[in-house]
Parts: structure tokens; sequence; C-alpha cells
């Protein structure tokens, strides 16, 4: 019954969610609309359009110095934004560490002075500029202005650090329920308590084996459940597409070959270097390869959860501008069914792929500490 | 002639799509011959298809 409960409160949660982040989206025409009937032709107007979602999505992909939570145009035609400024922090060879909240740049507007030197956040970067805020550009448009060291608590670190600490709070409740109710689960441990199981019966055990799987439970279910949360997160129409970071995704890569580097055992070596069974001059030929590939595990970790999220978001986005580039009922509501049936599919797909990162890991983990009885 | 990387990174994509086809194909037949080791048949199944889209994504940011 309760099961039956969660369950359904959970998939209610999940509609809600996919409903919330059209309503953002629906800024974006609100402000178009208006833009467009004050001074642009239809046609233009169209092309305006497009460019707006383009806009849109590629705002949403990148990492930003506040959490904004939507944007409109009052009546004077201005963009007022509304969300909560974040500290940024930079460091410096000069200047040593500035610290001040990123309200003072005004979006981009303004241009903040800090010991003599002008500062200007231009497309979600900080460079250095002159008192009027100018900045230079080479041939291929890109900003020649030198850059500070950014080391501002940005949205995805916020992010980070609540779901840290929401996993800590919850999971460190989640054991001590069990030591209060003689082992029987209780409340979110219903939920919970299945999934770790599964990770521990179903990945951890049958890729590491009996005897070395305990050492690694830990960061095996500390990397699933923060990859799922984060992927989840990042559906919100909180809008923070943190594993969509490819720097988030090389960090938990790089956890997964330390581990794997730091905890293997002289088989795991042998194999690399002088692989037994094969003859002499082919494990030359193969050191190499196998070198190689111990890179190339993490990397792919690194580029298939990143490219998964962010190819996700992006057509998920780029669905629901759709809704406002079709503007009549048959093509808008279509657009919108397959938003939802998109964004059900990306609930999915956050799963499968927290999922794979564990299972991967676990498999990496596993030829680490694999014991070869036999002699080739 | 210069081929635009574009067109290494597509055929890439066909390769890696042709590739997940046949894993998944060949864990229907599998599942269908033996539906009881269906669950050790997808966990293999998904790593394999895993491994592959790794190489079509890296084929994607390379172009």
């Amino acid at each position: 019954m309760t099961g039956k409960k969660l369950t359904f409160k959970i998939a209610f949660i999940f509609m809600l969610t996919s409903i919330m982040s059209m309503a953002e989206q629906e800024q974006v025409s609100h402000e178009t609309e208006t833009n467009h009937t004050e001074t642009e032709a239809i046609h233009s107007g169209k092309e305006k359009q497009q460019q707006e979602i383009k806009d849109f999505v590629n705002h949403h992909l990148k990492d930003s110095h506040d959490f904004s939570l939507y944007n409109y145009t009052n009546d004077d035609g201005e963009k007022e934004h509304i969300g909560i400024p974040l500290p940024i922090i930079l460091i410096d060879a000069e200047n040593g560490v500035t610290a001040f909240m990123s309200s003072e740049f005004q979006h981009g507007k303004k241009v903040v002075e800090v010991n003599g030197k002008y500062l200007k956040l231009y497309h979600e970067k900080i460079y250095y500029t002159d008192a009027d805020g100018t900045i230079n550009y080479d041939e291929n448009h890109h900003a020649t202005n030198k850059r500070p060291y950014d080391f501002s608590i940005t949205k995805s670190v916020v992010m980070i650090l609540v779901t840290s600490i929401l996993m800590f709070i919850l999971f460190r409740n989640l054991a001590l329920s069990y030591a209060k109710n003689g082992g029987v689960p209780t409340g979110a441990g219903r939920f919970f308590e299945p999934i770790i199981i599964y990770i521990r019966d179903e990945i951890a055990i049958p890729n590491i084996g009996e005897k070395h799987y305990k050492k690694y439970m830990s960061y095996l279910l500390t990397v699933f459940f923060f990859v799922w949360f984060l992927n989840m997160t990042g559906l919100t129409p909180l809008g923070v597409n943190v594993t969509g970071n490819i720097t988030v995704t090389l960090a938990l890569a790089l956890f997964t070959y330390f581990i794997t580097t730091f905890t293997a055992n002289k088989n795991y070596w042998s194999h690399i270097f002088w692989m037994p069974g094969v003859p002499k001059p082919m494990r030359i030929i193969l050191a190499p390869i196998e070198l190689l590939g111990t890179i190339i595990k993490p990397f792919s970790l690194m580029i298939r959860l990143y490219a998964n999220m962010v190819a996700g978001h992006v057509v998920l986005m780029s669905i629901i501008g759709l809704v406002f580039l079709f503007k009549n009922w048959l093509g808008s509501s279509l657009s919108f069914g397959l938003a939802f049936a998109l964004s059900i599919l990306e609930v999915l797909v956050a799963l499968l792929q927290a999922y794979i990162f564990t299972m991967l890991s676990a498999l990496y983990f596993g030829s680490a500490v694999e014991e070869h009885q036999e002699e080739h | 002639m210069e081929i635009p990387t574009i067109v290494g990174a597509g055929l890439i994509v066909i390769g890696a799509g042709l590739g997940i086809g046949r894993i998944g194909g060949s864990a229907m037949d599998a599942i269908a011959r033996q539906p009881e080791a269906s669950g050790k048949i997808q966990t293999a199944m998904l790593i394999a298809a895993a491994l592959i889209e790794g190489i079509g994504f890296a084929a994607l940011f390379a172009s």
C-alpha cells in the first residue's frame, strides 16, 4: 500500500517537473512576442525567435555566476532578472584573493572596480577591462582580454554542495534508523534499501568478487547516488546542468582512475607491461596499447556521462522551443506531448547513466584486483 | 580533396549504431532462448552498448 503511494508520489513529482520546465520556457516566448510586435517584421521576428531559443539552450547548458530563477522584460523594455546572487572569488598573482557578490556585475551591465582594476562579466566569463568595460576581440571573435583565475561559487558548485549535504543527511539518518528499528527499513529506507542491495549484489560482487568488494562499496554507492541525484536535478526547472559539465565528469572519472591505479595488485600491472600467455615480441607491442587503455577507460567514462547529459538537454530544450516556433494548436500541442515523453525518457537516462558509470567503475576495479591462479 | 571531419564522425556513428543494433538483437535472441537468464543478459548488453556509445560520442566531439 505504502509502496504504491510512494510510487505515485514520485511519478507525480516527475510529471510536475516537466510541466514546470515548460512554464520557465514560457518566458522566452513572452519576451520575443513583445519585441516582435513592437519593432520587427514577421519574418525577421521568427528568425529572432530561433536565435533566442538557441541562446536559451546555450545559456542553459552553461554554468553561471548567479542562480537565476527567471527573467522578464519590464515596461521600459529592460530585462529584469530574478534570482540569487552567488559569491565570486578571484585569484590573481598580483592582487591575491578578491571576493564579492555577483550582483555587483548586474548581469554584465556594470563594470566592477577592485583594487584599481576593472572587471567585467561577459558571457559568464570574467575579464579585466578598462573603466568603460571594453572587450577586445581577435579575428575569430574571441575576447583577448586577460582573465583572473576564477574560483567562484557558481551555480554548479552550489548544486554539488547541496547534493552532498542532502546525501550526507539522508544516508546518515538512514543508517541511524536501522540501529533504532532493529534492522528494519522505514520511510525513505524502503525506497533506498533495494537500490543499495542491488548495487552490492548485482554490480559489486559479480564484477569485483566476494573477497575484495567491500572496500569499493563506499565509492560505488557514493558515485551512483551522486550522479543520479545530479542528473535528476538537471531535469528540474532549476535548470542546473551539473553532470553535463565536462569538468565535473572529469573529476568523477579521475576518482575511478586513481582508485583503480592505486589499489591494483601485481597481476594487473603484469597484464599491462608483460602480458602472460602471448609470444614475447607480441608483449612489446601490447604494452603501450594496454598502458594507453588504462587512460582511455576513465576518458570514455567522462565523455559518456557528459555527452549523454548534454545531448539529452539539447534535444529536450529544442523540442520545447518548437512549441513557440509552431504557434498553432496542432504543432505546438504535438511538441508539448513529445517534450513530455522525452522528459520521461530523460528520467530513465538519468538512472541508466548513473548505473553505467557505477557498473563500469566496478568493472575496472574488478580488473585491478583480479587474481589469476593459473600460470600460462 | 579534403574530406570534412563531420563525414568521418558520421561514418563512426553509423558503425556505432549498427553495433548497438546487433547487440540489442543478439540480446533479444538470447533472452528468447533463455528467459531465465534475462537479468544477466541485460547487464552484459548494457555494458557492451555503453562502451560502443562512448566511441560514438567521442567521434561526435572530435568533429
